[in-house]
């Protein structure tokens, strides 16, 4: 598991260490064939880009709920912004983590 | 209001809306057709099946290619009314899978036999009337059209317009509904339900379809959401046949009047509320007190999610695009950490990208059979005979360890 993320470190390095965190979580939750460090922070997880469909996606909530205790919902006005990225995504988590 | 054409795609995603289209097409005389995905080639098949075929939409960015009505944003004009009558052999609609060529494969639903089956299904239930039923399953796919909108319109249960998706919304949208109260989901969401840490509400009946559930899963679901769990076993061409409870027994219990009988190497199911003789697609051992096990899939056949295809038509997909020379989907055998298996695949195409594979199987597939991972290789592992065992295309992936 990787180690979290420090609140020590400055914003931006927290940011890059939360994105490196959240696609190895993502890649050994959903068995992914490429490496953590291979996924471009700014490419798409669903459809095109990383490819990922909503199997995966209920497994990435799964994933976030875990191991930063925030639970994704449909209604919230950010959803359709949330899985724009791996970026996004660590984004909104960085927002609402709640451990 | 809807168009001349007599057969309509009813693509609505509210289930209500779904509801009051497939009921305002059987009145008028209209069939829907229930295809499994709607990527480019299968909307392509369904106008030549039904060339006067028009999609029933509830969302501004449909992007299915068929001539399309939206569906009206202002509620109709409340009028006295009747609940109208069918007679029982109306052809009300075809649900389709995908077949092994290519073309999606019609089977009929008349409404007598979709009624009976979902009546009996009912009784297996022991469904309170009035039974709120929130489902996770889209009512476009035969389970969720059975279970979430047939068990409301034809067996005194009430219909829930949503379909929430995150764990924590289906949480939310149970605990507003008044009781009884259902929930009528699939083992992967069952699982993450469970895995969310969640408070959950209890309920007072809990279904699951698509894909064998684990008798432990099925025990934890029972014992946090405080209600009996049943299990059904159906088909896309069959509807439902059998259900357990699966958290007590491993045995299904087969629909009153259907017949299954071992027939060379399948087991076919006949009679009960069957429009035909159908052979089944799992591999069933039949008992002598009338229940059966199931054993899986038989060899060929995957099912990721409640969605169904055969490796040879996957197989036949990945051939059909200009630059591939030869290929072959084929299912890794390790176990996903996730528990969906995902289909693998090999192919020769040395002047193509990864990612032009891709998009053209995208273009012929659902998203679910797109392979994990596609192997690109300079030829496949075939043996002496030209045939392709499923162990040396297993074996690209994790090849043997040398000592």
């Amino acid at each position: 598991m990787p180690e979290l993320a420090s609140p020590l470190m400055r914003p931006r390095e927290a940011a890059d260490a939360l994105e490196g965190e959240l696609a190895e979580l993502i890649v050994a939750a959903l068995n992914l064939e490429v490496p953590a460090t291979a996924i471009d922070p700014e490419a798409g997880l669903y459809g095109e880009g990383l490819g990922l469909d909503s199997i995966d996606i209920l497994e990435i909530a799964l994933v976030v709920s875990k191991h930063y205790g925030v639970q994704l919902r449909a209604d919230d006005a950010a959803n359709t912004e949330i899985f724009r990225s791996l970026h996004h995504l660590a984004a909104y988590v960085a927002a609402h983590r709640t451990k | 209001m809807l168009p001349a054409g007599r057969h309509v795609i009813n693509v609505c995603a509210d289930r209500y809306r779904f509801a009051v289209g497939l009921t305002a097409a059987m009145l008028a005389g209209k069939v829907s057709l229930l295809p499994p995905s709607h990527t480019p080639q299968v909307v392509r098949h369904l106008r030549q099946f039904a060339p006067d075929v028009f999609c029933l939409t509830d969302t501004e960015a449909c992007a299915i290619d068929l001539p399309q009505v939206r569906y009206p944003d202002a509620p109709a004009a409340p009028q006295a009314w009747r609940v109208p009558q069918l007679a029982p052999d109306t052809l009300v609609a075809y649900v389709f899978t995908s077949g092994s060529t290519g073309v999606p494969v019609p089977h009929p639903k008349t409404w007598g036999r979709l009624v009976a089956c979902v009546r009996e299904g009912a009784v297996r239930l022991r469904l309170a009337p009035g039974t709120a039923l929130l489902a996770t399953v889209p009512a476009q796919h035969m389970y969720g059209f059975e279970s979430s909108v047939l068990l409301a319109l034809a067996a005194g249960a009430a219909l829930v317009a949503e379909r929430p998706f995150y764990p924590a919304d289906i949480a939310q949208a149970l605990a507003a509904l008044p009781r009884p109260r259902a929930l009528i989901s699939t083992p992967i969401h069952l699982r993450a339900m469970l895995a969310a840490e969640l408070a959950l509400p209890p309920v007072d009946l809990i279904l699951s379809a698509t894909a064998p559930l684990e008798a432990a899963l099925a025990r934890d679901a029972e014992a946090q959401f405080d209600a009996p769990l049943i299990e059904i076993y159906g088909s896309t061409e069959t509807g439902q046949l059998a259900t357990r409870r699966t958290a007590r027994e491993r045995p299904w219990h087969p629909w009153p009047g259907l017949r299954l009988a071992l027939e060379g190497d399948r087991v076919w199911a006949r009679d009960g509320y069957l429009e035909t003789p159908t052979p089944l697609g799992d591999a069933l051992e039949l008992l002598e007190d009338g229940t059966f096990v199931l054993h899986g899939r038989l060899a060929d056949l995957v099912n990721i999610a409640g969605k169904r295809s055969s490796l040879g038509y996957l197989t036949h997909q990945l051939l059909t695009i200009e630059g591939v020379q030869d290929g072959a989907f084929f299912l890794p055998e390790r176990a996903e950490a996730s528990g969906v298996s995902r289909v693998a695949a090999a192919v020769v195409a040395p002047e193509l990208t990864e990612a032009h594979l891709l998009a053209a199987l995208r273009e012929r597939l659902d998203p679910v059979f797109l392979p994990r991972p596609l192997l690109k290789v300079e030829r496949l592992p075939r043996n002496s005979t030209g045939k392709l065992p499923q162990e040396a295309l297993a074996a690209l992936l994790d090849p043997p360890v040398r000592p």
